[in-house]
């Protein structure tokens, strides 16, 4: 039988987001970015099938960096979440601020009960009528709940692509300048003397959550994963 | 310990809504709430029925068409009624039987469907979707037993085979793949008496159109439960199309020409029908 130590809930704590923080700082960026033609959701992912970036409802996505297992359990119980929510009530009952706080909750009662913390940082994405209903809440391992505006930068570079993104960000971005200038940030640092290199788009996940699908797709949904091609097109 | 918690989460994904509630929230599925103490055979409950629906293929797709009326015994219902729903992109689905259940299941299937592409970030098959009606029209046999029936019809466009298909079902849940055309509903003999003759093989979108209102003005004038085309209050069956660019709903002043050329070539006629 060893001997149990006294560790102050402190010291507990902060070793639970060290080591959550660690997991995290791993993985590559994702960015998130509002902007006049709704939200654009980029990620640095070379799997065209392990998704970073999903849809949960109607005007709602999310995007992940962490641990791939962690948040797609997360993704799903925000898709169960919602898709309950949804057909017991209505659709339009169902909002982003209602999944985030439910994420909060979760991932606060895992980072103080379980073995250990999720090491996963999320974003809620909703869409709005117009930007300024725009939502975007990021959601750390330890359950915090920020509102941001503009844009959110999560996973391993995020201090460096955010400062990035924030230079070239302005309201009236479309989705193509919108999606340049996430794949600018996420560019890796230059070594010396050498231009940064872009992305390629095999290597890149980019889905959209179209502002007036209604109108422009007949479609309720606003989410859109863009493949490869329609990546080059975009960019093109 | 290791290989029960594997288990155990093997056993709770699923990608199934149904089956969600089932396990977490059964009362809000339409066939869990108890029907019982309720109607028994002898005095069956008086509740909203909707009535006819009916299907076609044409030339590269599929097409489902339903009056605008429900009854309840001898008095109209609604005048309003919409019964045929586009399920998801590429099928939809038209229900006959006890109207509040019906639209209840189409609701629940359409979630189904859409929680389906959302978990696992693809489409249903098409017969996927069809059999996953199928289990849910037999969790309605307890209530279908006590008169509260739902049947109903379903069409899709199948993106692997590129066709168009149908299928109708039974009360306990049969699924049975329909080819040309099929009807369901109180006034189904007659719309497929019409259809029968009326249908034929590679119609065009309209012409399946004027086919379906005609078989569907013919269900009316004998069937008192099917509503006729309304020009009056100017309502037309509702119609929809699946061809592979997906679900479309015909609009309604293509509905309406339609409706009253068939009217109009009619009252030419001066016929017993």
């Amino acid at each position: 039988m060893t001997q149990q130590f006294y560790v102050s809930p402190e010291q507990l704590m902060k070793d639970r987001a060290d080591f959550a923080r660690k997991g995290i700082a791993r993985g590559k960026s994702v960015v998130v970015i509002s902007c006049e033609d709704g939200i654009a959701l980029v990620a640095e992912n070379p799997s065209p099938s392990l998704h970073k970036i999903g849809e949960i409802y109607d005007k709602i996505a999310f995007a992940a960096v962490g641990k791939y297992n962690e948040f797609e359990s997360l993704r799903q119980a925000g898709v169960r979440y919602a898709d309950v929510r949804g057909y017991s009530y209505d659709r339009e009952d169902v909002t982003a601020r209602g999944l985030a706080s439910v994420y909060a909750q979760s991932l606060g009662a895992v980072f103080t009960a379980e073995q250990k913390p999720f090491e996963v940082e999320l974003a809620v994405a909703e869409v709005g009528a117009t930007q300024a209903e725009d939502h975007l809440y990021r959601l750390t391992f330890d359950g915090s709940i920020a509102d941001e505006h503009s844009f959110v930068v999560m996973g391993g570079q995020a201090d460096r692509v955010a400062s990035a993104i924030d230079l070239g960000w302005r309201a009236s971005l479309g989705f193509p300048d919108a999606v340049r200038l996430a794949l600018n940030g996420l560019a890796p640092a230059p070594e010396a003397e050498e231009t940064a290199k872009p992305v390629p788009a095999r290597a890149i996940e980019v889905a959209v959550l179209d502002r007036h699908s209604e109108e422009v797709r007949g479609a309720r949904r606003a989410f859109r994963r863009l493949n490869d091609a329609d990546i080059t097109a975009l960019l093109a | 310990m290791q290989e029960s918690t594997a288990n155990k989460v093997a056993a709770n994904a699923t990608s199934s809504f149904t089956e969600h509630l089932q396990r977490d929230r059964p009362e809000l599925l339409p066939f869990n709430r108890s029907g019982q103490g309720g109607a028994t055979a002898a005095a069956p409950l008086q509740v909203p029925h909707a009535t006819t629906i009916v299907a076609m293929s044409y030339n590269g797709g599929v097409l489902m068409a339903g009056d605008r009326r429900a009854t309840m015994g001898n008095v109209i219902a609604s005048r309003h009624i919409e019964k045929v729903f586009p399920a998801d992109r590429y099928s939809v689905l038209g229900i006959a039987g006890t109207a509040g259940i019906a639209i209840d299941l189409t609701r629940l299937f359409q979630v189904e469907l859409e929680h389906y592409e959302k978990i696992e970030g693809t489409l249903l098959s098409l017969e996927g979707k069809a059999n996953r009606l199928g289990a849910m029209i037999r969790g309605n046999l307890p209530l279908a037993l006590q008169g509260l029936a739902v049947v109903p019809l379903f069409a899709g466009f199948d993106t692997s085979a590129g066709v168009g298909r149908l299928f109708s079902y039974d009360v306990t849940g049969g699924r049975y793949e329909e080819h040309e055309h099929h009807t369901v509903g109180s006034g189904s003999v007659f719309a497929r008496g019409a259809l029968k003759k009326l249908w034929r093989p590679n119609l065009s979108a309209e012409e399946a159109v004027s086919v379906a209102i005609e078989a569907l003005f013919d269900a009316a004038d004998d069937d008192s439960a099917t509503g006729g085309p309304d020009t009056v209050r100017r309502l037309w069956p509702v119609v929809y199309t699946v061809d592979n660019t997906g679900t479309r709903r015909v609009a309604d002043e293509q509905l309406a020409a339609a409706s009253l050329s068939v009217i109009e070539a009619r009252t030419i006629a001066g016929r017993e029908a």
